[in-house]
């Protein structure tokens, strides 16, 4: 498996002085193609930052952002996103058909082309013949589909996902997950999810990267060992997930307690990697995955940090 | 929304439209009983000054449908007039309300000029804008653009600088090339309010129109002049009802249009 996504030592701080805010610190990890990955962390720990660093939609003012090997720097051509309000991010001005061949229109795909491929992935999404409707006459539901086929419709290499079922209600959020899978597989797409809700990211996942309040750092990262059929009932009471859910639930309570000696250390890089450590020995205990990884990751961090300080 | 809804407001809307024309009749009826109650001059009753408007309109051949010279001679060129400096305003104030808006510091340094410059009443420039182009069509087309090009640069302003947040991130992340983000996100986005814009303005260029024709003597503001003066107040009556007339029906033409640029758009029967 080749590595899609690099992150490596990112870090982003809004405003500048006494009156900064850092939203994410030191942050590294990759992604390998066709994996499905959720991000889970608490509200408003830099989770959307973080997106918006890895899509080139902000500049990350540390660390870098490599896509299949490139450097990101500015929107890349073949990633696309799906942000958590789909009445916001569809075009209301265009008929649902024109809205997924957008994207096209920027390759220079012949318009016959354009309007099959559209219909292709509307149908792979479940919504053939919605094309010439507006977005507003769909439902909630319908509409994030639409996001959803939007994104997929250039097939991008890397699909970044943004609370995207955050505002639909419980029944179509279980279908837009099941949904999600199933096209990843068929599209052998590599996805990564940001989200809050830890039963979402288990039953996503085959890999949940799990963050820590605000500044966000990687607190843990398991490889999720669920089937690759998953259904919404029976997976959601098999004991490896409920192991799991809980697994990570602690996880997100309980760096809090470490966080407090983390901040008396004024050393960053110090910081970085007491968190990495700390992290590492937890997954072991949990599911023995990932610690190989962990020691990569920890090299990273540090070596990136040094140059961090040495330009700060 | 649901098939039902839609026809049943479709049905309310046709009723709310025969009930707006009866009550648009039974006014001109209340108008026809006061005026033969009073028998005073200066209040003619409805049914003489539609006979005058049919004679002045309807006099002409039966191969330029009857038309009459007053059609071709005062009703449009006023109407070219209006619309002219109307449309030019339109096509200037879009261009310089986009730049504008589109511009991170050029509302701090003009935004108070263009609201300064909006807030003088215009009728209050005409004796300027005479003496600047002396009087003719110069001088009321001058007045007109001027009258009715800060709503539009304002609501364009406006317009443009609302565009969602989400939608800007949504449109980069799709890889939306620079030269195509006017006519493509930023307009259509703008769009609502830039209509706005242009309907509140289509109302200020008739108003000017007819000021402007007051003062320098042509089109249907002469006609109103002249007629008030020589004490015939019948064809007064008239040529004011035209003007309500042409309002209403430019106001309409322009709805339609709307309706149709801005189709995509939810809910708009409330302003019918």
């Amino acid at each position: 498996m080749s590595t899609m996504l690099e992150v490596s030592g990112l870090t982003h701080q809004y405003g500048q002085g006494e009156r900064a805010h850092v939203a994410v610190r030191d942050l590294t990890f990759t992604i390998e193609s066709g994996q499905l990955a959720c991000i889970v962390g608490p509200s408003g720990c830099g989770k959307s930052t973080l997106l918006r660093c890895i899509s080139g939609l902000i500049p990350a003012t540390g660390g870098s952002v490599r896509l299949h090997g490139d450097e990101v720097s500015g929107v890349p051509d073949d990633l696309a996103v799906v942000f958590q309000d789909y009445s916001r991010s569809l075009f209301p001005w265009l008929t649902v058909a024109k809205n997924v061949e957008f994207p096209l229109r920027w390759q220079k795909v012949p318009k016959a082309d354009r309007k099959r491929r559209a219909e292709e992935v509307l149908e792979s999404v479940g919504l053939s013949g919605v094309g010439k409707k507006y977005p507003w006459q769909l439902s909630g539901g319908m509409q994030q589909r639409v996001s959803i086929a939007r994104a997929l419709v250039s097939r991008p290499a890397l699909l970044l996902m943004d609370e995207p079922f955050a505002s639909v209600d419980a029944q179509t959020r279980g279908e837009l997950e099941d949904l999600t899978r199933r096209v990843q597989r068929e599209l052998g797409s590599t996805i990564l999810l940001v989200t809050h809700d830890i039963d979402e990211s288990v039953y996503l996942a085959d890999r949940v990267l799990v963050l820590s309040k605000s500044p966000a750092a990687i607190v843990a990262d398991l490889d999720i060992a669920l089937p690759a059929d998953r259904d919404q009932i029976t997976t959601r009471e098999s004991e490896q997930f409920v192991s799991l859910r809980s697994e990570v639930a602690r996880l997100l309570q309980s760096p809090q307690v470490q966080r407090t000696g983390e901040a008396d250390t004024t050393d960053a890089a110090h910081a970085a990697g007491e968190s990495g450590d700390a992290a590492g020995a937890r997954t072991d205990a949990g599911s023995g995955a990932g610690s190989d990884r962990f020691t990569e990751t920890h090299g990273t961090a540090e070596s990136s940090d040094e140059t961090a300080t040495a330009r700060s | 929304m649901s098939a039902p809804t839609v026809a049943a407001k479709r049905g309310r809307i046709l009723g709310s439209a025969a009930v707006t024309w009866l009550v648009f009749a039974l006014a001109l009826s209340a108008w026809e009983l006061i005026a033969l109650g009073a028998d005073t001059v200066y209040f003619p009753r409805m049914t003489a000054i539609l006979g005058t408007g049919a004679d002045i309109l309807l006099s002409g051949p039966a191969w330029r449908l009857m038309l009459g010279d007053a059609v071709f001679d005062i009703v449009l060129p006023s109407l070219a007039t209006a619309l002219g400096a109307w449309a030019f305003s339109a096509a200037l104030g879009v261009a310089l309300g986009t730049a504008l808006g589109r511009s991170r510091w050029a509302m701090d340094y003009c935004g108070t000029l263009i609201s300064f410059l909006r807030s003088v009443p215009p009728v209050t420039l005409m004796p300027a804008f005479m003496v600047m182009f002396g009087i003719g069509k110069q001088m009321e087309i001058a007045a007109i653009v001027f009258s009715t090009l800060w709503p539009i640069v304002l609501n364009t302003v406006d317009g443009v600088r609302s565009v969602d947040q989400v939608k800007i991130d949504t449109a980069r992340s799709l890889g939306t090339p620079r030269r195509y983000w006017l006519g493509m996100i930023v307009l259509p986005a703008a769009m609502p309010k830039i209509f706005a814009g242009l309907r509140l303005s289509l109302s200020i260029a008739i108003l000017l129109m007819v000021v402007a024709e007051i003062v320098g003597g042509s089109g249907i503001g002469l006609r109103i002049s002249t007629t008030q003066s020589t004490v015939q107040y019948t064809e007064m009556w008239f040529w004011v009802l035209l003007l309500g007339a042409l309002g209403y029906a430019l106001n309409s033409a322009l709805l339609a249009v709307e309706r149709l640029v801005l189709g995509w758009q939810p809910a708009r029967e409330d302003d019918a």
